[in-house]
């Protein structure tokens, strides 16, 4: 018996994981189902992009600022070997709209809006809340799930777009003002070579699926934790972690799929 | 009695209930009846499934095996809709209030209104002052409930469960971990409710005086069945075990003061052996 232990470990792991993976699709489906009641109650859409967009607003404009700064600097050691520094503009862009924008974005918005979601909806299984509002004949999807998706959805284009915005200004600050790189060849280049629909939608869609994603993670680790204090860290951990490597893996993927030849 | 005279009689009507958590057993084939517009009270050891049955009553839960009729209604037959209707017409007070803790007091008791009439907000107001006051908590309203004591979260969590003036209202635990005072409290507007506004109530505690004082018929259950039940006199006369083991709380009976495991003389000398 002691040889088929093993076996046996990894047959009930693997039993739990799919478990847990059709929780977590039947979960979006009643989201999906909840959208028609949550898009004629806006005020509890705008309430929640309050609290997981706005926010967020701070570290994500912390965080662009630093990540434009670093790619002008290494950017320009880089092209001024080739006398090609006048592009940099074009390489700060194209980094932050295509990939750093929607990625890292995405990736601070797990950390920062997606962990609270979590702990919120996690504590409100823990406090009861949520059985509350199922015995008020409430649907706690149409009332908290549902608003909280599409608030998350909605946020994290902003979020990834005021990201690259805000890096593409560090990248200007450190090239032009303190490195010496023309401005008007940093403007003209990027406004030349980057594409609206092949580079900047892409990237919005990029940072709407990693909307939904994460939200949808972050939602259904809340909903779907052992609610005491340990489940409901240990849910908000799983949250980060899942959230973060679901992210890169989908990028890899998206970007396959729209900058291949 | 004629069988529609009992129906009217009876607001909840539960047959056969099995229910099961994992290989444990919670109930196993229990019959009650909790009749209406009267303080049936559901005691029992810790553990024993009172807050399941509660859930399993609100359509919450969903039984192995049995039924539970609420006014003659198959709770566990109605699809989602149905059951929603049904919770309209019932409140229920959790153990720790369960308030929205984003809302404030009076947002919370206006809550069941907004979200299921379109009464105009000055009626609303009227109207969820009038509980408040009928608790006590009127000047509370402005406070969040991170700012109430456990007892005013209770009776804001009260206010909140009457407001859509329900037939039956479900207590979980109403008197746990509150002092004299709030017990008191909660005891007389348990008790004032139940009079004013004849409805059913369901109150599931381990508190035995206090739920004894206020009830009109009790059950006791433990060991996934129900193991006394009567008017609170003949189960403080019981001469069942069960029964005067939890009602005289002694320590040591059919509940066992020892976690069941060996002997703990052979435990201690397992080693030399």
């Amino acid at each position: 018996m002691a040889l088929l232990e093993p076996v046996v470990r990894l047959g009930r792991g693997g039993l739990g994981f799919f478990q847990r993976l059709g929780r977590a699709h039947l979960f979006a489906l009643e989201v999906v189902r909840a959208m028609g009641a949550t898009l004629v109650r806006p005020r509890l859409v705008i309430e929640q992009m309050y609290s997981v967009g706005v926010l967020t607003f701070v570290i994500t404009v912390v965080a662009g600022l630093f990540v434009g700064m670093v790619l002008g600097l290494q950017g320009y050691y880089t092209l001024v070997d080739f006398g090609a520094e006048d592009s940099l503009g074009v390489l700060v862009a194209l980094s932050l709209v295509r990939e750093l924008g929607p990625v890292v974005a995405a990736l601070l918005f797990a950390g920062r809006a997606g962990s609270a979601l979590t702990a919120e909806i996690g504590l409100m299984k823990a406090t009861e809340q949520l059985s509350a509002l199922e015995m008020m004949a409430v649907d706690p999807f149409r009332r908290v799930i549902g608003p909280r998706f599409l608030a998350g959805f909605l946020s994290m284009p902003l979020l990834a777009a005021l990201f690259s915005a805000v890096g593409i200004g560090g990248g200007y600050f450190v090239a032009v003002g303190l490195l010496g790189v023309d401005a008007g060849a940093f403007w003209s280049q990027m406004h030349s070579s980057v594409d609206f629909y092949d580079d900047i939608m892409n990237g919005v869609i990029k940072s709407l699926v990693f909307g939904a994603v994460v939200t949808w993670i972050a939602l259904f680790e809340g909903y779907d934790c052992v609610p005491t204090s340990e489940g409901v860290s240990r849910a908000t951990t799983r949250t980060v972690v899942h959230a973060s490597l679901a992210v890169l893996g989908l990028d890899f993927v998206l970007t396959a799929l729209m900058f291949g030849e | 009695m004629p069988a529609a005279q009992a129906d009217r009689d009876t607001a909840v009507c539960i047959r056969g209930l099995t229910f099961a958590r994992g290989n444990r057993i919670i109930f196993d084939r229990v019959n009650m009846d909790i009749p209406r517009g009267r303080i049936t009270a559901i005691m029992g050891p810790s553990g024993t499934g009172k807050t399941t049955l509660l859930k399993l009553i609100g359509g919450q839960l969903r039984p192995e095996a049995g039924r539970i009729d609420v006014d003659g209604v198959d709770v566990h037959a109605l699809d989602r809709r149905g059951l929603f209707d049904l919770r309209k017409r019932m409140g229920m007070l959790f153990q720790s209030g369960a308030l929205l803790t984003d809302l404030t007091v009076f947002d919370n008791v206006a809550f069941p209104l907004r979200e299921h009439t379109s009464l105009p907000e000055p009626l609303v107001r009227q109207l969820v002052l009038l509980r408040l006051e009928s608790v006590g908590l009127r000047s509370a309203r402005k406070l969040m409930p991170s700012e109430l004591s456990g007892g005013m979260a209770r009776r804001v969590a009260l206010a909140r469960a009457l407001v859509l003036d329900p037939e039956m209202i479900l207590y979980d635990e109403p008197f746990t971990g509150q002092d004299p005072i709030s017990m008191g409290v909660l005891v007389q507007l348990i008790r004032q409710v139940n009079e004013a506004l004849g409805i059913t109530s369901i109150v599931v505690s381990h508190d035995v005086p206090e739920t004894l004082s206020i009830a009109d018929y009790g059950y006791v259950i433990a060991d996934g069945e129900v193991v006394g039940r009567g008017t609170p006199q003949q189960l403080q006369q019981s001469q069942s075990p069960w029964i005067r083991q939890f009602v005289q709380a002694l320590p040591d009976g059919p509940v066992p003061f020892h976690y069941p495991g060996p002997d703990f003389a052979e435990e201690l000398f397992d080693e030399y052996r």
